[in-house]
């Protein structure tokens, strides 16, 4: 069992829906959106919280800076 | 409901970097400007050294740079960035100069200026995006362009009998005295993103130290450029990019003192 859990949270306003935190997510958390922001963007979304373990892959992969990962231990 | 409740401050592992402000950047999705603004920022951020630093913009698809990086910046005329910062750092030696320009800007119109101020030696830092493409205006062919890659200014690919060969100014950087690190890096992977942190990072505390100019020549990508999904652009530039520009550090003088 994973010894972290984690959750991210997405600026949908700032995302640019350009999916490489989903391709770069290691258990493939993170999907986009069928919804759009007011840019028209399908912005990144994390449907399932429960597996997060809070890597920040995602957000260090993020060109625009929109994702905040929160970890904390189980 | 337990994953609602470790969003608390303490908890925050990874977030926009504080230097980097709210304006929404011009960049097309997944571009690798954004990923290297966010490195700088971080990284100036943890030096503590944002009073003191003083960026000069390029002109390319960085022009903006300023609107997005919470520090004093200069735009210079196109190429003449390195000219610039080399002057400032004479003017302020404390300071804390980078300059941060594409291939258009640093290895097209600028060529003079980028070699001239890194033989001189000054203690700046140049950070050069390397996406074999002229980004800004339309896609068009850069000297860094690989053989035979299409671009809407070789539509048939580049040939060498027509364009002659793709520019490696980080090899020739290298070979001149005043450089003290000239290093590749990219920003494809997770991976790559953070030893291009660390060369960055090296690169500016070099500058402060005044050991000699730094090269940070950063492979990215274009996706809007080359016409590829941002995903597929990180691919393509693994496959066909790196052979020809190999990551690693070219000149390292400060590792043999």
């Amino acid at each position: 069992m994973a010894k972290y859990r984690g959750v991210i949270e997405v600026d949908t306003e700032r995302c640019k829906g350009c999916n490489l935190c989903a391709v770069a997510c290691p258990l493939h958390l993170i999907e986009l959106s069928t919804r759009v922001n007011h840019h028209g963007y399908n912005y990144a979304v994390q449907p399932d919280q429960t597996q997060c373990n809070g890597c920040s892959t995602c957000g260090i992969v993020c060109p625009d800076g929109c994702i905040t990962v929160y970890r904390a231990e189980k | 409901m337990e994953s609602i409740n470790i969003k608390s401050p303490q908890n925050i592992v990874y977030a926009k970097p504080r230097l980097m402000n709210d304006t929404n950047m011009h960049y097309c999705p997944g571009c690798g400007h954004s990923v290297v603004h966010k490195l700088v920022a971080e990284i100036l951020d943890e030096m503590g050294v944002e009073e003191k630093t003083i960026g000069i913009c390029p002109v390319g698809c960085a022009v903006f740079a300023y609107r997005y990086v919470d520090i004093d910046w200069i735009e210079a005329a196109h190429g003449r960035a390195p000219a610039c910062a080399s002057a400032l750092k004479r003017l302020w030696p404390d300071h804390l100069i980078f300059t941060y320009q594409g291939d258009g800007d640093l290895a097209c119109i600028g060529t003079a200026e980028t070699i001239q101020t890194l033989n001189r030696g000054d203690s700046i830092t140049i950070i050069f995006i390397n996406n074999a493409i002229y980004g800004m205006t339309g896609g068009q062919m850069a000297p860094t362009t690989l053989m035979g890659m299409k671009t809407s200014t070789c539509p048939y690919g580049r040939q060498a009998d027509l364009h002659g060969f793709p520019l490696k100014i980080s090899d020739i950087a290298a070979t001149l005295e005043g450089t003290c690190y000239v290093t590749r890096q990219a920003v494809n992977t997770v991976g790559n993103i953070r030893r291009a942190r660390k060369a960055i990072r090296q690169a500016f505390e070099n500058s402060m130290q005044g050991r000699g100019s730094s090269l940070v020549e950063i492979v990215s990508t274009c996706s809007a450029g080359w016409k590829m999904t941002p995903d597929q652009s990180n691919q393509w530039l693994a496959d066909n990019m790196l052979p020809y520009y190999p990551l690693g550090d070219l000149k390292n003088t400060v590792d043999n003192k």
